[in-house]
């Protein structure tokens, strides 16, 4: 059992003294005692990326956000941040040849991105939407991504890590490598905070300073960890980062559609970390994983020294953060039901902007539409009512009518029988109720006119970045 | 001068990289934050107000000392100076809260202590006592009960009440914007570090060390001298932190003070936000003349800013927005108001474009409803009414416009928008779309140049060569990402003919150059550009004279060029020459100071020449817009961007671009949410949305406009860059009232805005 996190930091181990406490920030720690400063301190609450620091596990580079990630997480990993670059990595002389830099505050977490990026690739907008800049306006930056060789992943399986138990005076922090340890300590402890990626959670401290007396993490419990694909479906340890659930959905017969949704489930440092567990755990109304897994029809495994059981999500979500998980249960694992082939799957997330932002409105559909009649819809809505769930009456209201506009129409009014909203800056009751309807609407043109662009973001623009200075 | 300048293998005009951007990509760039902390050191927090509005009944202290770590509480009684923080020194706009409170989150007193996180929650021990007041949050509300800070500023021309009246036709009109928080990545901050007799230095992240000098003395109770401030770099400023950095180093000095220690303050991006002002929002008004042809000939209109609780630098900001409420068009007969609203909220303060932005939208919406009216497009509607030309070519406060400037900006971003062919496309799209809906947005600018108050357009340098030939640059402007201190170094390198590597780049102080300006209102290197050439061109003709004592020749004959020293074949080493100097016991060092010229302004008339020139510019962008969702996206952008002869297009790029997307987030996604009780509850980057790189229009084509030199004697004959591009976004508005065909679309057009607006109009 080890009793003093260490890590390697750019490479080199870092035991950190005993009565440290386990939950201070890495950011907190570079910052501090670890004397670097490169990263930077932008909002300390996951959402500007100025903290951005790179996880290496297996050979894979993970940004996360330093201010979210506790030292108790980092035990035997490997950690790199900007000071560990050299100083002449691609990203850094890109980012300064690119003119990528003007107050400079945000550009050690854009190097880290990018340092990522380069071994992940994908969508250059992926990789940055973590990261906000308020000076450049970003089009330097893209061009210094655009340019960015790419790099492959290196070869490497971490070995497991040993159970971990960090003591100090007033803190204690667990981290039990299997399932039976992890149910005892749940069971011995319901008051501990149970912790996952820790992106619900990790703002308690890093924004709001709280001192846990005790954290049981779950990270390093393989039973968790897990992933299964089955001709019925996917089997997700509640563990299981989205970064990785992203990855299965690009490549899963009728989970494309979970792909592009979750892309805008906060940014690749939030996905780097954050997992389905820990969005069931939270059940917040605005839960982005609850809306699909409603409308699937999925269902969770708890775990507890008394057994296992399974419930539909569902029956799970009991109300505004409220869930049927019992004190001594933890989530073992998601089950995802998998959409045939011929039913029409969408998943929809409307938020004042694109990318890392909270959902105002989601919907996941299901709809099947034999010669024209829809014979079946699931519709889940986030962010219309307490919890996410779904919406009965417009189901009902489609039910058996003809794929037609004025049917998903007609359906959409039903939506107030549905949800009465609540109003607040992420969008007012009746905007709420407006859009999703619109998202019904939208949803009949998805299942009628496959061809069309169905949404502002699949309208083509050239990307023609431009620059004439003047000859003068 | 110019003509030399071709001659030579010039610094000036070269697309020069931030003087400091590799040390941004490795984290060398040390901001206030990543200085190693002085022995001794202790945070402060400061105690915020539960409610926006109320009657202080008892602010006891004594729970936050009974937190570990908390060494000293501080509150308005223990000032031994005074409690005003305002930059004018005449209004009162308290420290910390006395007797009422007036907005939430106003700083109520000051917890310090060995920790930062003791520091916060002492801070958040202390329970207030507050009796609360019904608090006034909209402008309209504070405009019914005559809630104003300043009297009404009045503009006008002609007679616009009689025009009105004889005008053919006639509307009327009302709109909104919003406000915008600043969201510099690097939060406020200051550290305050006692030294003898009484002194002090501080470290800021500010835009104006001279104003953090003159407020923590007067908070200390102290002379000038005693305070030393420092600012090597902000990690972003835009008007944040003009005058709101004042306060934060004044409570931090306060702390030093009280306890004989070091204190730092950094403040939690939510206390920030909740404490620090904001752009203004602005409350429109007008009545508009006009006839068949769609020809403005008559506008009446009320410019309502929500200034917040206190004054702080609304009167600039007011002064701004009526100054360019025609922006670049002519209206005969006209009168502008301005007014600044009292409501209980967050004083509101500069923010690039310092109510120039907010000014500029008057006329869009003026136009857009003129031609509605008159059945022709606005861009004709525009064409129709530009100043100058058949036009009146004046302001209304009486200066010339460049007219042919305002055309010639306008045609070039028509063509290099292709609008007439996107047009056509447009069309073809949206008739075939569901409810997709694609449309074009155009806008042109010109906007004034220099700062409002007359007495701050000045500035100083001091610049020291060595004997090595190394040069030494400083001034009083300050370095906030725009690229200042690259531009000032090139100004001094093409002065002394070395290359820029010479110029050794040294934070602002007030102890090197006194007496300062904030580095603002786009005049950073416009007048600390000058104040650098005049102490380098100063140095550079003491040595001169000595180089031409040496070869025996006249002084004005000596070259300064490629690093050498010439005159006709002969040539020394510029390191050698200085050493020459030195030995010939000839100064190397010299302060340098520059006034803008021909300013004028007589306020009470509101008439004068306010502006040094005018900056001109043009923007076309296209948009789509989901009718179903009120979803939307900028597909495209043209901008053309007057920089007079550009000191180096690289950095003006990054003003250009960066100023757009911050406009365009002003515009479209960032919305400050107060609740009933007039909480703001959109107080970090989760809930306050600027834009991310997604939001970057995908084909965004940026040109500086060519061959245009200021006319008037700028520095190397270029123009200010910093706050003009920012108007340029207006055309995204322009553009989402030409997708959707809505007559009114109140800012910020977020999605909820334009889907409701759509369903209203039905
Ligand atoms: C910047 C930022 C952006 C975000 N964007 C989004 C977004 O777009 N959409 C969205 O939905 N969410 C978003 N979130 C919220 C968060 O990332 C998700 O809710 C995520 O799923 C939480 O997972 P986690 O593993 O980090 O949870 P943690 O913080 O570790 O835990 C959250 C809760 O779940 C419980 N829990 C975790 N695992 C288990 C388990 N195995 N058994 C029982 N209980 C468990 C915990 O006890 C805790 O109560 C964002 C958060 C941040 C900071
Ligand atoms: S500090 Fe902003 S994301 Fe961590
Ligand atoms: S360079 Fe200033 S925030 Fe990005």
């Amino acid at each position: 059992m080890d009793t003093i996190v260490s890590f390697f930091l750019n490479d080199k181990p870092v035991r950190i003294p005993p009565g440290t406490s386990p939950t201070m920030t890495l950011l907190d720690w570079l910052r501090g005692p670890g004397r670097l400063t490169g990263t930077k301190e932008g909002c300390a609450e996951g959402d500007c990326g100025a903290c951005t620091v790179v996880l290496e596990r297996h050979g894979r580079r993970m940004p996360v956000n330093a201010c979210l990630l506790l030292l108790g997480q980092l035990h035997r990993r490997r950690v790199r941040t900007v000071e560990g670059l050299g100083g002449a990595h691609p990203a850094q002389t890109l980012m300064a040849e690119s003119d990528g830099t003007q107050c400079g505050f945000c550009t050690p977490g854009i190097v880290m991105s990018l340092y990522a990026h380069a071994q992940e690739g994908g969508d250059p907008h992926e990789a940055l939407a973590g990261n906000l800049c308020r000076c450049t306006g970003y089009r330097p930056i893209l061009d210094a991504i655009a340019r960015l060789p790419p790099e492959p992943p290196s070869c490497g399986q971490d070995e497991a890590p040993p159970a971990a138990r960090f003591e100090t005076a007033d803190q204690v922090f667990h981290l039990p490598n299997r399932l039976a340890d992890l149910l005892d300590l749940r069971a011995a402890d319901p008051a501990a905070w149970l912790l996952a990626g820790g992106t619900d959670l990790g703002l308690r401290v890093s924004e709001h300073r709280e001192r846990p007396p005790s954290v049981i993490c779950v990270q390093n419990v393989p039973d968790l960890s897990a992933i299964e694909s089955r001709p019925e479906g996917l089997v997700v340890g509640a563990a299981v980062p989205y970064r990785d659930l992203l990855a299965l959905c690009e490549a899963e017969a009728g989970f494309e559609p979970l792909r592009p949704y979750l892309g805008r489930l906060g940014s690749r440092q939030i996905r780097s970390l954050g997992t389905v567990g820990g969005n069931l755990g939270t059940a917040s109304p605005i839960g982005d994983m609850l809306p699909p897994l409603v409308a699937l029809g999925a269902r969770v495994r708890l775990a507890s020294r008394r057994g296992e059981r399974v419930l539909p999500v569902e029956e799970f979500l009991l109300d505004y953060r409220r869930t049927a998980l019992a004190e001594d249960e933890v989530i073992l694992s998601v089950f995802l039901p998998r959409p045939p082939a011929g039913r029409l799957f969408v998943v929809e997330k409307l938020s004042r902007r694109h990318d890392q932002d909270i959902s105002a409105v989601a919907m996941a559909a299901t709809l099947d539409v034999a010669d024209g009649v829809v014979r079946g819809a699931r519709l889940a809505f986030g962010g219309m009512a307490a919890t996410a769930r779904r919406a009965e009456a417009t189901e009902a209201a489609l039910l058996g009518r003809p794929l037609a506009e004025e049917s998903f129409a007609a359906a959409a009014e039903a939506l107030r029988l549905d949800f009465s909203p609540l109003s607040d800056w992420r969008g007012s009751a009746e905007y709420r109720l407006a859009a999703a309807g619109g998202l019904l609407r939208r949803l009949f043109w998805r299942a009628a006119a496959k061809d069309l662009p169905h949404d502002v973001m699949s309208v083509p623009a050239p990307h023609a970045p431009a620059f004439a200075a003047g000859t003068a | 001068m110019d003509g030399d300048l071709k001659a030579r293998n010039r610094t000036v005009g070269a697309a020069l990289r931030h003087d400091s951007a590799r040390k941004h990509t490795t984290g060398e760039a040390a901001y206030a934050d990543d200085l190693p902390e002085p022995p001794g050191l202790l945070h402060a927090a400061l105690v915020p107000s539960p409610v926006a509005h109320g009657r202080i009944l008892d602010l006891d202290l004594s729970p936050a000392l009974a937190v570990p770590g908390v060494v000293m509480a501080l509150g308005p009684a223990d000032i031994p100076g005074k409690n005003d923080i305002s930059s004018s020194g005449r209004s009162v706009e308290p420290l910390f809260a006395e007797g009422l409170v007036e907005h939430w989150g106003q700083t109520l007193a000051l917890v310090l202590a060995e920790t930062r996180d003791a520091a916060l929650l002492g801070a958040r021990a202390v329970r207030p006592r507050i009796e609360a007041l019904v608090p006034v949050l909209r402008i309209e509300e504070a405009l019914e009960r005559q809630q104003l800070l300043l009297p009404p500023m009045v503009m006008a021309r002609g007679d616009a009440q009689a025009a009105l009246a004889a005008a053919p036709r006639r509307l009327s009109g009302e709109f909104r914007c919003g406000g915008q928080e600043h969201f510099y990545l690097e939060g406020q901050i200051a550290i305050a570090i006692p030294g003898e007799d009484g002194e002090q230095t501080v470290i800021s992240s500010t835009q104006h060390p001279t104003e953090v000098q003159h407020i923590v003395s007067r908070v200390l109770g102290c002379d000038y001298n005693r305070i030393t401030v420092e600012c090597r770099r902000m990690g972003g400023g835009f008007g944040g932190k003009e005058s709101n950095a004042s306060w934060i180093a004044a409570a931090a000095a306060l702390g030093a003070r009280a306890t004989g220690r070091p204190v730092k303050l950094r403040l939690p991006r939510k206390a920030d936000i909740a404490a620090t002002g904001k752009r203004h929002p602005f409350l429109y008004r007008f009545d508009v003349g006009f006839d068949d042809t769609g020809r403005v000939l008559a506008l009446d209109a009320t410019l309502a800013a929500d200034g917040g609780h206190t004054l702080d630098l609304s009167g600039g900001v007011i002064m701004r927005a009526v100054t360019h409420a025609l922006n670049c068009y002519d209206v005969p007969d006209v009168r502008i108001t301005g007014l600044v609203a009292k409501t209980n909220t967050v004083s509101n303060t500069a923010f690039r474009g310092f109510g120039g932005p907010q000014g500029a939208l008057l006329m869009e919406e003026v136009l857009h409803r003129v031609a509605a009216a008159t059945a022709q497009h606005v861009d004709a509607a525009r064409e129709r009414n530009f100043a100058g030309g058949p036009n009146g070519g004046e302001t209304p406060y009486g200066q010339p416009l460049e007219g042919d400037l305002i055309r010639r900006v306008w045609a070039e971003a028509k063509a290099d928008a292709r609008i007439e062919q996107r047009r056509a496309e447009i069309a073809a799209f949206n008739a075939a779309h569901p409810y997709l809906r694609r449309g074009l947005g155009g806008f042109a600018l010109a906007f004034g140049i220099s700062f409002g108050l007359l007495h701050l357009n000045q500035a100083g340098a001091l610049v020291h060569v060595y004997t090595d030939g190394s040069i030494r640059l400083n001034h009083g402007g300050t370095e906030m990402g725009q690229g200042l201190f690259i531009k000032v170094a090139q100004v001094v390198a093409e002065v002394f003919g070395v290359p820029i590597e010479r110029v050794g780049i040294t934070r602002t102080s007030t102890a090197e150059v006194p007496n300062t300006a904030p580095t603002a209102a786009s005049t950073g290197s416009d007048l600390n550009g000058w104040a650098a050439h005049a102490a380098a061109s100063a140095i550079r003709g003491r040595m001169a004279e000595v180089a031409a004592e040496q070869w025996n020749v006249p002084a004005d004959e000596i070259r300064f060029e490629d690093g050498l020293v010439r005159h006709g074949n002969r040539a020394m080493e510029f390191g050698d020459l200085a050493e020459l100097c030195w030995k010939k016991r000839v100064s190397l060092s010299a302060t340098g100071f520059y006034r803008t010229p021909d300013l004028s302004w007589d306020p009470v008339a509101m008439k004068g020449r306010p502006f040094f020139y005018f900056s001109y510019g043009a923007a076309f962008a296209e948009v789509v817009v989901d009718t179903l969702t009120g979803e939307h996206r900028v597909l495209a952008a043209d901008l053309v961007q007057d920089c007079g002869r550009s000191l180096n297009p690289a950095i003006d790029r990054g003003q250009i671009e960066g100023g757009f997307v911050q406009g365009l987030g002003w515009l479209t996604c960032e919305e400050l949410w107060w609740d009933k009780e007039g909480r703001l509850r959109t107080l970090g980057p989760s809930t306050y949305k600027i834009p991310g790189s997604r939001d970057v229009p995908p084909a965004l084509r940026v040109r500086l406009l060519d061959s245009a030199p200021a006319r008037v004697e700028t520095i190397f004959r270029s123009k200010a860059v910093g706050e003009p591009p920012l108007l340029l976004a207006t055309a995204v508005w322009n553009a989402l009232r030409d997708a959707t065909g809505l007559a009114a679309l109140d800012l910020p057009a977020t999605p909820e805005r334009v889907l409701m607006a759509l369903r209203a109009k039905g």
